[in-house]
């Protein structure tokens, strides 16, 4: 470069004004303050409360919040809560522990062995994408009309996304750290129960609130197609009587249970997890 | 116990990647094998340690290591592979229980190596509010905790910044003058190779192939850096590898 470039250009720079940076970072990292979740819910409620008083929703459309929530504590009181609760969760229980259990167990195997991996990674795949409640007259001829095709069909829809994850976060375990476990001479069992499966835990458990959101809604289905009790049961008679405060009430139970389940598995992350930060 | 490695020759698919060596690991002594990148030096090291099969050529074992020796080779990771959900101690623990030591043995044992790493005060950490210095020196004292016959460092100080790695350097050459152990260090810091190296096995670039052996006899707690002597090896050192790094720099990586 010549003086003379130089000097015009250093004389520019000084008859430039001088001003800050642009700010072009930040952003993108969204976080969640406790109480705005919460204000969504509020703000939501008090509207419909707030329409249907004043009339210009009518009550065919959408049921005065303070009436359901006044069916839910009769329901509650009359004891219709428990007879109805009982066995949904029960049902939820026993068929999602079986499916998550059996899901993790051969997502583990999937990740471990190539002759599983080559051989159930297509069954896998062949069976996610079949919506479980069709099968629900198949289950019912082979566990009964019972709780028997309800565990069924529950363990088999919580099956599916459980291995696929299992084995994807099985995948994603950092192989320095096993190959650490064999460079001490650890043995095989060591090696998958102390730092294979804690490796896989975090991809395993976010798996896991998906698979129980899932079983969650087959619960429901499978109580529509055949169930006394029931949450489901309920919310199907409520709506074939077009009683749409004892629908939101069911409705709003099955929210519930979903926003407890989440919190579970988010205690479960908390203490299982707490290695991460 | 020595180690002897028999004109080893290592493919993947049709791109060799050593070829011949042969090397005598000396007890007591620490080998360096420094090289340009992509010569095939941690692959080597992977194979004195039998977490990987070479093509041909064998790597032999000669003598018994000593009676409580709980795992003869063991390694130092460059990227420390601590796990991140067990604590120091936890991650210590680990391996002992695995060996059938427990207890008050093993107590003794994690006490010893983390007053030897100083790291005694941060038994309870977890391994992701340790700096990685701090970490590296967790990995070495998981390392000497099952009593090495031969320690083998896999550019153990690379992911460090250059003042903990100085700091570190010291504290692997206390530890070696306090108790002198068996290792083999991969680098590709010539400094280091001076500084902690009594035998520095120089690499071509790949297929990899021993270009000198290089002997320094100070020991190494003597050993300081403006030494002529030093400087001159070290410089020496240098000139083997320069041609082979500038060849290696051009080639094109496709693996």
């Amino acid at each position: 470069m010549s003086d003379a470039a130089l000097s015009s250009s250093s004389s520019s720079s000084a008859a430039a004004q001088a001003r800050p940076v642009r700010f072009r970072g930040g952003g993108f990292r969204p976080r969640s303050p406790r109480w705005v979740g919460a204000l969504v819910f509020v703000v939501l409620i008090r509207f419909l409360e707030w329409g249907t008083r004043a009339g210009f929703i009518s009550s065919l459309t959408m049921p005065r919040p303070s009436e359901v929530f006044d069916t839910l504590v009769e329901l509650t009181l009359n004891g219709g809560m428990w007879t109805h609760l009982a066995p949904s969760l029960s049902r939820l229980v026993v068929g999602g522990v079986m499916g998550a259990l059996a899901g993790i167990a051969v997502g583990v195997l999937i990740g471990l062995f190539s002759v599983v991996r080559a051989g159930l990674v297509p069954l896998v795949a062949a069976l996610f994408p079949i919506p479980k409640i069709a099968l629900l007259p198949l289950f019912i001829i082979w566990f009964g009309i019972g709780e028997g095709s309800k565990y069924a069909l529950i363990a088999f829809g919580t099956f599916t996304p459980t291995v696929v994850a299992t084995y994807g976060a099985v995948d994603n375990v950092d192989r320095t750290l096993i190959r650490m476990g064999q460079s001490f001479s650890l043995s095989w069992s060591t090696i998958v129960l102390r730092i294979v499966i804690p490796g896989a835990m975090p991809g395993i458990l976010s798996g896991l609130r998906v698979s129980l959101a899932i079983a969650i809604i087959l619960l429901v289905a499978a109580e529509m197609l055949g169930a006394e009790y029931g949450i489901g049961a309920y919310i199907l008679q409520a709506g074939s009587l077009y009683d749409l405060e004892r629908l939101f009430a069911g409705v709003a139970i099955l929210s519930l249970l979903g926003v407890l389940m989440s919190g579970g598995i988010g205690i479960i992350e908390r203490r299982l997890l707490g290695w991460r930060s | 116990m020595d180690l002897r490695l028999e004109s080893i020759t290592h493919r993947y698919g049709d791109v060799e990647v050593v070829r011949d060596i042969s090397l005598d690991v000396p007890s007591g002594r620490i080998v360096c094998i420094v090289g340009p990148s992509g010569c095939g030096k941690s692959t080597l090291l992977r194979f004195i340690g039998g977490l990987e099969q070479p093509s041909s050529g064998r790597v032999m074992q000669i003598g018994e290591p000593a009676e409580d020796s709980i795992n003869p080779l063991t390694y130092v990771f460059q990227d420390f592979a601590l796990l991140p959900w067990r604590s120091v101690e936890g991650n210590i623990s680990l391996i002992l229980r695995d060996h059938g030591v427990r207890g008050e043995r093993a107590e003794r044992i994690i006490a010893d190596v983390l007053a030897r790493t100083k790291l005694s005060e941060f038994r309870k950490a977890w391994p992701r509010q340790l700096s990685g210095g701090m970490k590296q020196r967790v990995a070495i004292a998981r390392a000497l905790a099952v009593n090495p016959a031969v320690l083998l460092m896999d550019e153990p100080l690379s992911a460090l910044d250059s003042q903990t790695r100085e700091l570190l350097m010291d504290d692997l050459i206390t530890l070696w003058t306090r108790q002198p152990f068996t290792g083999v260090y991969v680098t590709h810091n010539l400094a280091e190779a001076t500084r902690l190296g009594h035998r520095i096995v120089v690499l071509s670039r790949r297929p990899g192939e021993i270009r000198e052996i290089v002997e320094i006899d100070k020991p190494l707690s003597g050993r300081d850096m403006a030494d002529p002597d030093l400087v001159a090896k070290q410089k020496h050192l240098w000139n083997l590898m320069r041609a082979e790094a500038e060849a290696a720099d051009k080639e094109l990586v496709d693996e």
